[in-house]
């Protein structure tokens, strides 16, 4: 490994070498993707804020470095930068503590 | 990365970026002598382009100084209130000379805040008299509201039909601002509603008012028609502001927006982004091809940037008072990594993408 990080911003810039080692699956992944983000019935600017508040709620390092520069470029402000990754975060805890009915459930079922 | 903000201009700071050779020195040292990536030649080399020839000459670009109200961030002149570089009345007179006899359909003046030159009225009203098809003037907006002396301002532009073409760098102050400095965006609203209310920028005017967006930081411009739509719905919504088009223009790595880069430690990022984003259907049509840069002082440039490179036209012919159209479209246009800025996404130029 060339790096003493798990994480190295330039690995972003090797993201396509990914095809190398299986062409196929590679060339279908990019394809795939460069398709999901064109505009259609949500906007390039809706789905780049999709996705940069999903890149949060995965904590994946290069897809914030990514989506952080792409929002900036389609013109989109710090305020709904972080409008977006609210609904993010609201929905990963929301997504916890909704679990708690299953703890209430099983509370009511096993408690006397 | 967020930067104290300046309020002189590089030269005035005596900073190493005010030298254009030291600038030159930098864009071609480290990751393009390194081998990291490839110098701009070598790229065109690749299809086939190089040497850039130019095309028909369609534009001639008239900056009348260097002195401006502001002193933006990003700003590749350098310019500010302590740059006292202006155009004579004697050159402007050469000028008009071959402003009379050109091909070329379109006269951009820039500056600096071009209005600023005590001569700038009567170049105006001179050149108009030429007939050219198109003439620009690149008005910061806040100049109108600057001084009493330039209230008149969209009154004049409209006797003269001038095309103004402005600088905006977001619907929001705090991006405004940020970039252009405080108080920028308010005067730059009022400076917009003004020259609407004179008819500029009216869906059926023939007074076109165009605006330029370029980014504030360390990014690429966003697609052009989307920022256009997004800048035409806020503006209307916000301020009932209304102008024809928008230009997205992508910083170049020069003077004050070098100095950022280097500053903020993004330059190196900046420049893999401008060449992975390289284009080569951009190169076709980048403004060198079809556009000549005139300096305060009369000398010739491929472009604005080349300009403030000091990288004059690689022709017999360099200065104003020995204009020679023919000889001059006979030239190899003069490159450096620079020129991946034109050449990124769809391509960037004074009148937007080109590609």
């Amino acid at each position: 490994m060339a790096s003493n990080n798990y994480y190295d911003p330039k690995d972003l810039r090797k993201f396509g070498n990914i095809t190398e080692w299986s062409e196929e699956l590679g060339t279908k992944f990019f394809d795939y993707y460069g398709k999901v983000f064109e505009e259609g019935a949500l906007t390039a600017r809706e789905k780049a804020l999709i996705a940069l508040a999903v890149s949060h709620t995965e904590q994946c390092p290069y897809c914030i470095d990514a989506y952080t520069k792409d929002t900036l470029q389609r013109g989109v402000t710090k305020e709904e930068m972080m409008e977006a990754i609210h609904v993010g975060a609201a929905i990963k805890s929301g997504a916890t503590l909704v679990h708690g009915v299953m703890m209430m459930n099983k509370v009511n079922k096993l408690d006397m | 990365m967020s930067l104290k903000k300046k309020t002189q201009s590089l030269h005035k700071r005596n900073d190493e970026l005010a030298n254009a050779n030291r600038q030159l020195e930098i864009l071609s040292n480290g990751i393009f002598k390194n081998g990291e990536l490839p110098t701009f030649a070598n790229k065109i080399k690749e299809t086939h382009q190089f040497p850039l020839r130019p095309k028909k000459l369609e534009i001639l670009q008239i900056n009348v100084g260097y002195m401006c109200n502001q002193v933006c961030e990003h700003c590749h002149v350098d310019a500010g209130p302590d740059r006292k570089e202006i155009m004579t009345r004697e050159t402007m007179m050469q000028c008009l000379e071959v402003i009379r006899k050109t091909e070329a359909h379109t006269l951009d003046l820039t500056g600096g805040a071009p209005e600023m030159n005590p001569d700038f009225r009567w170049f105006v009203e001179e050149a108009s008299k030429a007939g050219i098809k198109d003439f620009i003037v690149r008005s910061n907006l806040t100049i109108i509201r600057a001084n009493k002396k330039y209230y008149d301002l969209p009154e004049f532009f409209k006797k003269h039909n001038v095309h103004v073409v402005s600088s905006m760098p977001h619907w929001t102050r705090g991006k405004t601002d940020k970039q252009r400095g405080d108080g920028v965006f308010d005067k730059s609203i009022k400076a917009l509603q003004e020259l609407n209310a004179v008819g500029y920028g009216m869906p059926d005017s023939d007074l076109k008012l165009d605006l330029v967006y370029n980014p504030s930081g360390a990014f690429l411009p966003g697609d052009q028609a989307s920022m256009e739509s997004d800048f035409k719905k806020a503006l209307m919504e916000d301020f009932g502001i209304q102008f024809h088009n928008l230009f997205a223009i992508t910083n170049l790595p020069v003077s004050r927006f070098l100095d950022y880069l280097i500053a903020s430690e993004n330059y190196e990022d900046y420049m893999y982004q401008l060449v992975d984003a390289y284009n080569p259907a951009a190169v076709e049509n980048v403004m060198c091809t079809n556009t000549i840069s005139i300096s305060w002082d009369g000398w010739l440039y491929d472009c604005d940037f080349n300009q403030m490179l000091g990288l004059k036209v690689a022709s017999k012919v360099k200065h104003i008072s020995e204009y020679n159209e023919d000889l001059l479209n006979n030239r190899n246009i003069i490159i450096s990594q620079h020129c991946y800025g034109c050449t990124a996404g769809a391509g960037s130029s004074c009148q937007g993408v080109v590609a």
